[in-house]
């Protein structure tokens, strides 16, 4: 009972019914209004540009760099200005700053995928659970989640690099272990009103087991605003990256990860200003990407503003 | 077969707060049932604590009217027993279709066939096929009820608990929604018990009912004794005289 | 007050309409040109939700959302244009000579600041008066609104009092500034029945004593009927019929008669109830 092809309907008209005719249908006019609503953000919108962009620098890096980004002429090209052979220079190695960037891209967004991936649904699962059982269980896993927010992010993710020895994968365990907690209490939090609705008691008298309803009708209206604290979060979650690798517990040499990049440019800050510099602008732009499409997905996600 | 409901001393008691304080009450098979009082009179609670969303203090809940009934807290019971919220618009998840709030009962109980008694189910509340994929903001109020409604019923419950259905409606909606529940009720043979705060609803609706103040029974009485004005009670006195509006100088 | 004002009519509106932006970029409207006037009475609009009742006193006031666009032929508070007249003047209107009372007290009263402060800093602002002289008319007006203890009830939070109490600290905070004109917007719908009529009663003898003008708006036909003089039946935006309000039985539009029939009353077996059959033209 789906046909996409209606007669003298045009595809947006489709999308916008007030009356679906099919769950596709309703499914895709949701998400299609959600977008609507993100598209008339301009900001956001420039967010979305500038992380699409990050991906498709990470996809095409090897074809868009134009040197290698470990290898250089030591004689000729070390430490040179910015100019037209290098648009942001090259860096004590002789390497060139833009082709390392553009390869630590692929850094950045692994650091960011996996964390997110990780993170993000053992806090929605923590939360949600704590927020639905309330009493012992609750206190349980917010106490445990309390011990992880006691502690400076950095600091434990240090504590746990030291632990599990210097690397990018060990750091984005690191940064997981120490994200997740806030999602939590975001959850548990929109859980506690959640169950007090009157959907709730209803699919309660129906018969539904406390799983059910945590999985299939209180976890769904979490996820947006976790989605979206999550998203806010990415900014930090590259800092905290970048933090480890200027500390030379992240990445290691010479892989070119954008906060390692900062770490060996601040030798030369004050006479070559521009090692140091580059991979600051680029963490300072995707940050700020990511924190732009957080706040357009806080407007488009809002279950409270479904219009 | 029809199932009635009997309660015999309910207490409702939060942390230091009693709710509910010794209510008896007795629901025939086939009977409808109302329940009036004031905010606070724990009119509601009482629902509540029939179906196990209050916790029961003290006292006890139970099906009558044939053997074998289920016993409260089981799965069968659930089916026997089904309620319909104030809120229409708090009452349907927000991000799910009326098809996958009415698929919901049918998923949990094991119940084959859906597509089919989806279909009867709203054509039985008068929304029809047309509503089957819509999310609640894109319904009124008056329609949101009617999918509340199907929802309590596709499980084929023998009694409705009804917490003030019509409350937050609009006056004329509020006739359309009484008129469809007296139908579902003939049709079905359902016992209602329904709680409001409009005298003039529940006497439309009911047999006989009881007065609740302060969680407390005032009186029990019959809608055609109320109709009559043959009321004993100074408060439902009260209430009767207020439920007819404004008077200058009273 | 002079005799010249009670005569006068105390607001004329005038082909109101208020529109606001719909999804596809246009402008729908809520209210569809409204016209009344309105003398030392008691005028009682009644219509469903999506009538336009409440954008209607809304619009009055001048609390329409920034998105709407408010218009009319004339909208006049005792000759003051209030679609001419500067932002300023409106605002020391609004509060000062005319007053709104809204549904729910929970969410018109600020919940930082006791009952008392709130209503001496609304006197504060329409007149001088010393701290002591703020208190003491502050107290006068609770006792007005018929609470018992007004000393108590003056340092308590909106939070510490019941509906009932906090729509009467509501409506004493409006009476304080002694408006002439008194909007009241479902003012006792989220009470129960019996409070419900306390505190109409409570308006009621304001009106009479002070000489106000007061519009009623709500969705309670039979409460509306019981109360007031005059009652507009508001349908779609627009004023189907005025009726008076002991006459409610003769009224001549189906909307306004299909909304008297639609309820149960005590005394009657109707079944079904007759319901009401929504013609297009009623909108048109």
């Amino acid at each position: 009972m789906s046909s996409v092809e209606v007669p003298r309907e045009s595809l947006r008209d489709w999308l916008l019914s007030e009356r679906p005719r099919s769950r596709r249908q309703a499914a895709f006019g949701r998400a299609y209004a959600g977008w609507r609503t993100f598209a008339r953000n301009r900001l956001a919108m420039l967010g979305l540009g500038i992380v699409l962009a990050l991906v498709l620098v990470a996809i095409f890096a090897d074809q868009l760099a134009p040197y290698h980004p470990y290898i250089g002429d030591l004689r000729t090209t070390r430490l040179l200005p910015p100019a037209a052979a290098h648009w942001f220079g090259t860096d004590d190695q002789a390497r060139e700053i833009l082709s390392r960037i553009i390869h630590g891209s692929r850094i950045t967004l692994f650091v960011v995928v996996l964390v997110a991936v990780l993170a993000a649904p053992i806090g929605l699962a923590v939360g949600t659970v704590a927020g639905y059982s309330g009493g012992l269980v609750d206190a349980a896993l917010m106490r445990i989640t309390d011990i992880f927010l006691a502690f400076p992010r950095l600091i434990l993710a240090l504590a746990f690099v030291a632990a599990l020895g210097p690397g990018i994968e060990n750091a984005v365990i690191a940064i997981a272990i120490t994200s997740w907690p806030p999602y939590a209490r975001i959850a548990r939090a929109e859980t506690l009103t959640i169950r007090q609705a009157d959907y709730i008691a209803a699919v309660q008298l129906i018969g539904a087991s406390p799983w059910r309803i945590v999985l299939r009708h209180i976890m769904p209206l979490c996820v947006s605003s976790v989605i979206v604290r999550v998203t806010l979060d990415m900014a930090g979650i590259i800092l905290t990256a970048a933090g480890l690798g200027f500390l030379g517990l992240g990445a290691q040499p010479p892989t070119p990860e954008w906060g390692a990049m900062i770490a060996n440019g601040r030798l030369y800050v004050l006479d070559q200003w521009w090692v140091a510099a580059a991979p600051g602008a680029a963490i300072f732009i995707v940050s700020l990407a990511f924190n732009l499409l957080g706040d357009g997905l806080r407007d488009a996600l809002d279950p409270k503003g479904a219009k | 077969m029809k199932a009635g409901l009997s309660i015999e001393g309910l207490r409702v008691v939060y942390d230091d707060f009693i709710a509910v304080d010794d209510v008896s009450m007795r629901v025939e098979p086939g009977e409808s049932f109302g329940i009036v009082g004031e905010s606070g009179s724990g009119k509601s609670t009482v629902l509540r604590a029939v179906c196990g969303l209050a916790p029961r203090t003290a006292g006890t809940v139970s099906l009558i009217g044939a053997a074998g009934l289920p016993e409260p807290g089981t799965k069968a019971y659930r089916r026997t027993l089904q309620m319909v919220f104030q809120d229409p618009y708090g009452s349907l998840h927000p991000r799910q279709t009326v098809d996958r709030i009415l698929a919901e009962p049918l998923a949990i109980h094991d119940i084959g066939d859906a597509e089919a008694r989806i279909e009867r189910a709203l054509d039985e509340v008068g929304l029809g096929s047309g509503f089957r994929f819509r999310y609640p903001h894109q319904l009124s109020g008056g329609q949101r009820q009617r999918v509340a409604i199907a929802r309590a019923l596709i499980l084929e419950p023998q009694i409705l608990l009804l917490d003030e259905p019509t409350s937050a409606l609009d006056a004329s909606v509020q006739a359309e929604v009484l008129n469809l529940l007296e139908d579902m009720r003939r049709r079905h043979g359902l016992t209602f018990v329904m709680v409001s705060h409009d005298l003039a609803v529940v006497t439309h609706m009911c047999e006989r009912l009881m007065v609740m103040q302060r969680g407390r029974r005032v009186e029990e009485l019959s809608s055609a004794d109320l109709a009559r004005r043959h009321v004993s009670d100074p408060y439902t006195k009260r209430l009767m005289e207020a439920s007819e509006g404004f008077r200058r100088g009273a | 007050m002079n005799e010249a004002s009670r005569r006068s009519d105390l607001l004329v509106v005038d082909d109101l309409r208020v529109a606001f932006p719909d999804r596809d970029g246009g402008m729908t409207e809520a209210v569809r040109g409204v016209s009344f006037t309105l003398g030392r009475e008691r005028l009682g609009i009644v219509g469903e939700s999506g009538s336009g009742k409440s954008q209607t006193g809304r619009a009055i006031l001048g609390l329409t959302a920034p998105e709407g666009r408010v218009t009319a032929r004339r909208l006049a508070f005792d000759g003051i244009d209030l679609m001419t007249c500067p932002p300023k003047q409106r605002r020391a209107l609004r509060g000062g000579r005319i007053a709104m009372v809204l549904q729910d007290p929970k969410f018109s009263l600020n919940p930082v600041m006791t009952i008392g402060d709130q209503i001496v800093e609304t006197l504060d602002a329409h007149a001088r008066v010393s701290r002591r002289e703020g208190r003491e008319r502050a107290l006068e007006t609770l006792r007005q609104v018929q609470i018992d203890d007004p000393q108590r009830m003056f340092d308590l939070y909106p939070h510490e009092v019941s509906g009932g109490m906090g729509q009467r600290a509501m409506i004493a905070m409006m009476l304080i500034a002694q408006p002439d004109l008194l909007i009241a917007d479902e003012p006792t719908s989220a009470l129960d029945v019996t409070v419900q009529l306390q505190v109409l009663a409570i308006l009621d003898r304001l009106v009479a004593e002070r000489g106000m003008g007061l519009i009623f708006i709500s969705h309670d036909l039979r409460l509306v009927s019981t109360f007031c003089d005059r009652i507009l039946v508001m349908y779609a935006g627009r004023i189907v019929e005025e009726v008076s309000a002991g006459r409610l039985h003769e009224a001549k539009h189906p909307y306004t008669r299909g909304l008297v029939n639609c309820l149960p009353r005590l005394g009657e077996d109707r079944h079904p109830l007759p319901t009401l059959d929504r013609r297009p033209e009623w909108a048109s």
